[in-house]
């Protein structure tokens, strides 16, 4: 197949190789969870279950609110000690409501309903049954896999990309299902397919995850899912660059895939898939990646959503040196950890322990317009210009240079020789404006009621003035009545 | 003699009945700088700024007698659009965004009086004579009336923490941002 060629992008050396070759083991169960009530884009799931319920595994625990939401269950069985805030893994560390589960170490699932064969299923059934599992986004993106699914279905979707880029470093939880469970991502794939109707399936894995490439070769022999090996470049993984390489269309500035007929799926999003529908198991585990230069055995692990992330670190061996950074995600778009109490969510897909000479503080010097930024965007954007003008609070002119197409990948910060923090600049312009629609929005809604009370006070005050008069004028009355008598009574 | 008489008096009479059509068909209501202003100002009527309500700020804001730098709720995003509509320098050095902050009823102090709702701009307050008032967040705009009436000190300002998602990232170079301590884990 003929690939076609991409704009910009990096090529951060991988790292991979420590983690990448020993088999997924299953975490032990840790003596808490702490599952999130948000693990999604969009609405917080509503918690279904009380302080002291006794759960089972796959039991809703969470339930989702509005067109755009997931739902969340228990991942083991269990009795829920608390639901309250506890920190949450975001860049600021602050809580979010969550539901503590005490398992109980049996693991007795709910009984589930499995149907006989999964392929007679219908398109609106097999979206039902994935946004019922409370599947989302396991690249990292974690948007709800059934509104995906029912939208492209609507829009009419020809090609189903499955990505298996993982271009971050150190990263290698899609690498090993993909050498692990290639069946059944083969499987979830066509599930996907048959429930949104595409006419082809192609999946894109990097070229040097030679072992994962050749097992999904394998799965998918004698299927219509075709594989394709993509050249290892950062950020491959993300979704419209896969598409570009593969189909050679562009997503249209501030569009979506479905927008040119793609949808995009993670591979271990088609593997959650698998086990919704041939196993009725809820998503409430998932691949995290434990790796970084002080961890002492870096792997894969199976983890319970909501497994506090300092389990496994424990359960990688600890630390062999003091990590100088803890990082959720991957390098390049992950985030720094406040503390290792919170918790694994849906969308984690690593944590990493870094050591000093790896992270390789520096600091920002002034730019010197090289336009090393502008060659490694992969959007086509001026990283350089825009940061200039985020700098002197110029954040109209920033979106008028494509601020909003930015997908934060970090590839101009990385080449940055004068490491100037760019995608700090434009995540802080991001929420700088977010932060004046809202307060735009608060300001109207106060005219508002400023306008509705002084109408009040008004009409209060015109009320009373009238009411005064119509005293007055009945007060007359009564006296002219009272003299008109008093004058009748002396004539008589 | 005469005709200079009769041709001032007609000139006198036509150009003032032009006069008086032009008053009236191209009256001005007002200036409509002020209405513009008065649009960009909150509109909240808290009278921090020392004039009576917005619209005597918009007027003082067009008279010039006002510097654009005069309405504290507004924080920085208002005095950069007065500054715009009005074509003058800003001077941001001494405007601070106040940390959103509300107001918030101290329930052992509050004895009642219902002086505070009656103030409130917004409708922010509700309560009744001798009932604990209580304070609706999404409507107050911590303008602080409330807090000036109080009897018994019971209303304070207090700053809203941050939420997941009022939380953005702080500007390069500014002062780090203090990250959450290790706390606020949720207990059995």
């Amino acid at each position: 197949m003929k690939l076609f060629k991409l704009r910009g992008g990096v090529h951060p050396e991988g790292r991979k190789a420590s983690s990448a070759d020993t088999a997924i083991r299953a975490l032990p169960l840790p003596p808490q969870l702490y599952v999130q009530l948000q693990q999604h884009v969009g609405a917080p799931a509503k918690p279904v279950v009380q302080v002291g319920d006794t759960v089972l595994a796959g039991q809703l625990i969470g339930a989702g609110q509005g067109n755009i939401s997931a739902p969340v269950h228990a991942p083991t069985s269990g009795r829920v000690v608390a639901i309250g805030d506890h920190p949450s893994p975001h860049p600021s560390g602050l809580p979010a409501a969550t539901v503590a589960i005490a398992p109980d170490g049996e693991a007795r699932w709910i009984e589930v309903d499995v149907p006989a064969d999964p392929f007679a299923l219908t398109p609106e059934d097999i979206a039902a049954r994935v946004g019922a599992a409370g599947i989302v986004g396991l690249g990292g993106a974690t948007f709800p896999s059934a509104v995906k699914l029912k939208l492209s279905r609507k829009s009419g979707v020809d090609t189903l990309i499955i990505n298996g880029g993982e271009c971050e470093p150190y990263l290698t939880c899609d690498d090993r299902i993909m050498r692990e469970r290639a069946a059944e991502i083969v499987t979830g794939i066509r599930l996907i397919q048959l429930a949104v109707g595409a006419t082809r399936a192609l999946v894109g894995i990097e070229d040097n995850k030679p072992a994962a490439l050749a097992a999904m070769r394998a799965a998918a022999a004698g299927t219509e899912v075709q594989i394709q090996a993509v050249p290892a470049m950062y950020p491959m993984g993300w979704d419209k660059q896969m598409i570009q390489v593969l189909l050679g269309r562009e997503v249209p500035a501030e569009g979506r895939s479905a927008d040119i007929g793609v949808l995009v799926h993670n591979v271990a999003t088609a593997w959650a898939v698998q086990q919704t529908i041939c196993l009725g198991r809820p998503l409430v585990s998932r691949i995290v990646t434990v790796s970084g230069g002080a961890v002492a055995q870096p792997g894969n692990l199976e983890v319970p959503i909501g497994t506090p992330v300092q389990a496994l670190f424990d359960a990688c061996g600890g630390f062999v040196s003091t990590p100088a950074r803890l990082v959720l995600g991957g390098p390049m778009m992950g985030h720094q950890l406040t503390h290792t109490s919170v918790p694994v969510v849906k969308g984690s897909s690593g944590v990493l322990a870094l050591t000093q000479a790896e992270i390789g503080l520096t600091q920002p010097a002034p730019c010197i317009r090289c336009s090393s930024c502008v060659r490694a965007c992969p959007v086509g954007l001026l990283p350089l210009e825009m940061a200039a003008r985020i700098r002197t609070d110029n954040l109209d002119a920033a979106v008028a240079l494509g601020l909003k197409d930015c997908i934060g990948c970090g590839s101009c910060s990385y080449v940055c020789p004068s490491s100037i923090p760019l995608v700090h600049y434009f995540n802080y312009a991001r929420g700088e404006l977010m932060a004046q629609a809202r307060s735009k929005l608060k300001q109207e809604a106060t005219r508002k009621l400023a306008d509705e009370r002084n109408a009040r006070m008004e009409r209060i005050a015109r009320e009373r003035e009238e009411a005064a008069a119509a005293r007055k004028a009945a007060k007359a009355a009564r006296d002219a009545a009272a003299k008109a008598t008093e004058k009748t009574e002396v004539i008589a | 003699m005469v005709i200079p008489i009769l041709s001032l008096t007609v000139l006198g009479a036509v150009l003032g009945l032009i006069l008086g059509m032009a008053a009236r068909f191209f009256k001005v209501e007002g200036n409509p700088l002020v209405e513009e202003l008065e649009a960009i100002l909150p509109g909240s009527q808290c009278g921090q700024c020392g004039y009576p309500g917005c619209t005597g700020a918009a007027q003082a804001l067009a008279d010039g007698s006002a510097p654009v730098t005069l309405c504290p709720p507004g924080g920085r995003a208002v005095v950069i659009a007065l500054a715009a509509r009005l074509g003058v320098e800003a001077d941001l050095s001494g405007v601070k965004d106040a940390v959103p902050s509300i107001a918030d009823v101290r329930e052992e102090l509050c004895i009642g009086c219902t002086r505070c709702y009656k103030v409130c701009p917004t409708d922010a307050i509700l309560g009744a004579a001798k009932h604990i008032h209580a304070v609706f967040k999404e409507a107050c705009t911590a303008c602080g009336s409330c807090v000036e009436v109080c009897p018994t000190e019971a209303i304070l300002l207090r700053p809203v923490p941050p939420t997941l998602q009022s939380w953005g990232w702080v500007k390069p170079g500014s002062m780090p941002q203090p990250l959450a301590a290790n706390e606020g884990v949720l207990a059995a």
